[in-house]
């Protein structure tokens, strides 16, 4: 049995836990990231790769606003090119309940300095005349940006790599307890860790730690149906998205048209699989369709979904352990991880290092599955059960 | 009564539907095509005056006996041609015909969904005019359309001198027969091949043939480059002793044999296997043709034999989901076509050993050799996405990473060759490269099939 110290472990190698794991190594912290998989091979790596910043959860806007901030310097940040590319997102509604739902988003994003141009039937039809034309309102947001989430993961870890962070795949964390001074976590293949912080960052498998030191969260394992075209001429510039959720598609510099809708799917966190029922492909099409009738005779060549972890409240977990100090959780992103995820390692890595972060993240406090959730509607929204 | 669903009809799909029918079931038979017959069997279009019977040559009878067999069937069942498997779900599967998706319950589904050509990447390989195997039968029995009027035949498999022949007889020049596994190889397979004398006599006189007609025949050859100026005006060779062959033609037909098409048997449960002589991941069957409950598999799309042990396998299949619903079968036909079946298909097993997927030849192509046409990913760019740091060793997370296989055909083309590129770079056998997953939907599907919006 091997045994080795550091001052931090990262359970997960997603997003989260790489950016953490990255601007850990930035604060001089000796830091070991542990996945059981492979990095970025779930929710991070599956996802649509939107970096929207219209129609968050309100009292999320600092922390994205400070994470968009390091996604528009991506390639500087770990010296990669991830497709990061601010093309703007288009939201549109369909009826005048869906129009007044637009217009509370755009005045809570601008309430946080983020520019929102509203646009009516006219405006549409001039700037993206192969719409169709039951759109009676849509916003827009310039500095809303796309990347490929297949590239990032793996591209963080690299970065995180190169400032000496260790990273370990393919290693199932088999046990994780207290230790004198703080933790000790060990893996299947026998190796043991002790550090003095413990970040949980284990995506829909993270409940289980939460659990070991006393805490938990109704977490629901889920997956994003995803779908993309075969390539056609270039066409759709800004990522564009019916508010109900039905449909959200984008085209990518290659040609091919990615798209996503809900209701998501069920997914199986055992045997690490997430299919997309036929049904979906067909509901994604027609949705498509109907915003884009232009598409009707473009194929889908492939569909896709990963792995994500869902709470009641649609809001993720982020911040400190109540039960143990030292211990850390970030997970449950609910299928909007990917925008954040640059600053929640930032906020994490303050938090651990510093004692503090200046970003407001009470809401995202574990403390709140303490008392019985409000479900959101977002949440009843977004799945059917199938 | 139990809803028994067959997917192709070729022989194998003919043969399965006809004992079921012939029990009283009531059959649905979904075929891609838009006439009966599968690939070997192919019909010409309609209106078409083609002389199958000397195209067909040795088999003409067999062809001539499915097709009126095909016709007495068809008032029995419901037949659907042109239409679309796209994915299975627990007892459904999921069509698109004539431009509409629909479904299609079933208890019992029997796959016979036949198999496409393999083809290794080389440099120049996609240049217009190069086709592969099938495709250049394809257009000369569908359309009675030649590929070129100078046509090289290159890769690895008896089919290269079938083709050829089929060519000869229809006035095209064939410039050269090129097989990359060397004659001794053939040589030693011999004993497994004679298993089947007849099949191996009619391989044997296409390539005499082709020789007598003053056709260059040439064993373990590696290919080097196809030349052109955006179409295909030679195709350079090395040959067995290391000589640069040049051979000017204006077409190529490139075949190393074929796959069986497994991804409707995957998403609908069936285990896949690596097998090592074919290369290839392979639904696992018992002698029957059972893959998992309710599942049946049968012809070249569970292993390739050829037609004659797709005809056979359908039979099996047959009676396997007879016996499984109860029904009494024929036991000393059963144990005959049991036998003749696994005779068949050792048969294939040799002709894998005679005509060998170039494992070496592959691993060894230069970096900026085409490997996936859907996505243009070059040979290069997976290389190199696997030797960075943290870079992918799977095959799945090597098509996530690179686009290899992400395209329009899925991985069923370029396939088998990344599989050799993954295991070369990662250093492991095949087998440990991983399987492409397959992914509904198995063939593009275009938005409008989905209907409207409620």
């Amino acid at each position: 049995m091997s045994r080795h110290t550091a001052d931090v472990v990262i359970v997960g190698g997603g997003l989260i836990g790489v950016w953490t794991a990255f601007f850990l190594a930035r604060r001089k912290q000796r830091v070991v990231l542990i996945e059981k998989g492979v990095v970025g091979a779930q929710s991070s790596g599956t996802n649509f790769g939107n970096l929207r910043l219209q129609g968050r959860f309100p009292g999320q806007y600092p922390l994205s606003l400070r994470s968009q901030a390091l996604w528009e310097e991506i390639e500087a940040l770990i010296g990669e090119d991830c497709e990061f590319a601010q093309t703007g997102h288009l939201y549109l509604a369909y009826d005048d309940e869906e129009r007044a739902k637009l217009e509370g988003y755009a005045q809570v994003s601008e309430s946080h300095g983020l520019t929102i141009e509203r646009l009516g039937p006219s405006d549409l039809r001039k700037r993206w005349p192969w719409l169709s034309e039951q759109a009676v309102a849509a916003t827009f947001s310039a500095r809303d940006a796309t990347a490929n989430p297949r590239l990032v993961t793996p591209a963080v870890a690299r970065a995180a790599r190169a400032l000496g962070v260790t990273i370990i795949e393919n290693a199932c964390v088999t046990d994780v307890e207290r230790s004198s001074g703080g933790f000790s976590v060990k893996t299947a293949d026998g190796a043991h860790w002790s550090s003095s912080a413990l970040v949980n960052a284990a995506g829909a498998w993270a409940v289980a730690i939460a659990e070991r030191f006393g805490e938990t969260a109704p977490i629901i394992p889920a997956g994003p149906p995803q779908f993309v075209t075969e390539p056609f001429p270039y066409l759709v510039e800004p990522s564009i998205q019916s508010v109900d959720g039905s449909v959200i598609f984008r085209q990518i510099p290659r040609g091919n048209i990615i798209l996503a809708g809900y209701p998501r799917t069920a997914a199986d966190p055992v045997n690490h699989r997430a299919p997309v029922p036929p049904a979906k492909t067909l509901a994604a099409m027609r949705a498509l369709a109907r915003v884009a009738p232009i598409l009707a005779q473009c194929h889908v060549i492939r569909v896709w979904s990963g792995i994500e972890g869902y709470l009641p409240d649609m809001i993720p977990v982020i911040g400190p352990s109540l039960t143990m100090p030292g211990l850390f959780h970030a997970f449950g992103f609910c299928g909007h991880g990917f925008q954040i995820g640059p600053g929640v390692g930032l906020c994490l890595s303050e938090m651990i290092v510093e004692g503090a972060t200046s970003t407001p993240l009470e809401p995202f406090s574990i403390g709140r599955f303490r008392e019985s959730v409000a479900v959101s509607e977002k949440f009843r929204k977004e799945f059917d059960g199938a | 009564m139990a809803e028994i669903v067959v997917v192709g009809a070729g022989p194998a799909g003919i043969n399965a539907t006809e004992r079921l029918c012939a029990h009283g079931h009531r059959v649905v038979l979904v075929d891609e095509g838009r006439q009966a017959g599968g690939q070997g069997y192919r019909r010409p279009s309609p209106g078409l005056d083609l002389d199958m019977a000397a195209l067909m040559g040795t088999e003409a009878g067999k062809y001539e006996a499915l097709h009126a067999r095909f016709a007495r069937l068809l008032p029995l069942i419901d037949y659907r041609p042109q239409t679309l498997v796209w994915a299975v779900e627990d007892n459904m599967l999921h069509v698109v015909q004539a431009g509409v998706a629909s479904t299609l319950r079933f208890d019992v589904l029997v796959l016979a969904t036949g198999a496409m050509d393999k083809v290794a990447p080389f440099p120049g390989w996609t240049l217009p005019g190069v086709f592969t195997l099938g495709g250049a039968q394809v257009a000369l029995k569908d359309q009675g359309c030649l590929i070129g009027r100078r046509v090289a035949f290159l890769g690895s498999s008896p089919l290269l001198a079938l083709a050829a022949a089929q060519y000869r007889k229809l006035g095209c020049e064939i410039v050269a027969i090129a097989d990359t596994t060397p004659f001794a190889s053939k040589l030693a397979a011999l004993p497994a091949l004679a298993q089947s004398p007849r099949t191996l006599w009619r391989g044997l006189s296409y390539l005499a043939g082709a020789m007598l007609a003053g056709v260059p025949v040439l064993h373990g050859v590696t290919p080097v480059e196809v030349v052109g100026d955006g179409h295909v005006e030679a195709l350079i060779l090395r040959d067995r002793r290391g000589r640069e062959r040049h051979f000017s033609c204006d077409a190529i037909a490139l075949g190393y044999g074929l796959k069986p098409e497994t991804q409707l048997a995957e998403l609908a449960g069936a285990t896949l296997r690596f097998d090592e002589a074919f290369r290839l991941w392979l639904p696992q069957c018992d002698a029957d043709g059972r893959a998992a409950p309710g599942l049946y598999l049968a012809g070249d799309g569970a292993a390739i034999g050829g037609a004659d042990a797709a005809e056979a396998s359908g039979g099996l299949v047959a009676m396997a989901v007879l016996a499984d619903l109860g029904e009494s079968v024929d036991e000393r036909a059963r144990l005959e076509l049991r036998r003749r079946l696994a005779r068949l298909r050792g048969f294939q097993k040799g002709l894998a050993k005679a005509f060998t997927w170039p494992v070496a030849q592959i691993r060894a192509l230069p970096d900026e050799v085409m490997l996936c046409r859907c996505e243009e990913v070059r040979i290069g760019e997976v290389r190199q996405a696997m030797a960075q740091q943290l870079g992918p060793v799977e095959i799945n997370r090597v098509k996530a990473m690179t686009r290899c296989g992400m395209g329009r055909c899925q991985g069923r083309v370029c396939g088998p060759a990344l599989q050799e590129i993954v295991a070369g770079a990662a250093g492991v056998a095949g087998e440990q490269a991983g399987r492409l997953r397959a992914q509904a939907p198995v063939k593009p599907i275009a938005l409008c099939v989905a209907g409207e919006a409620p």
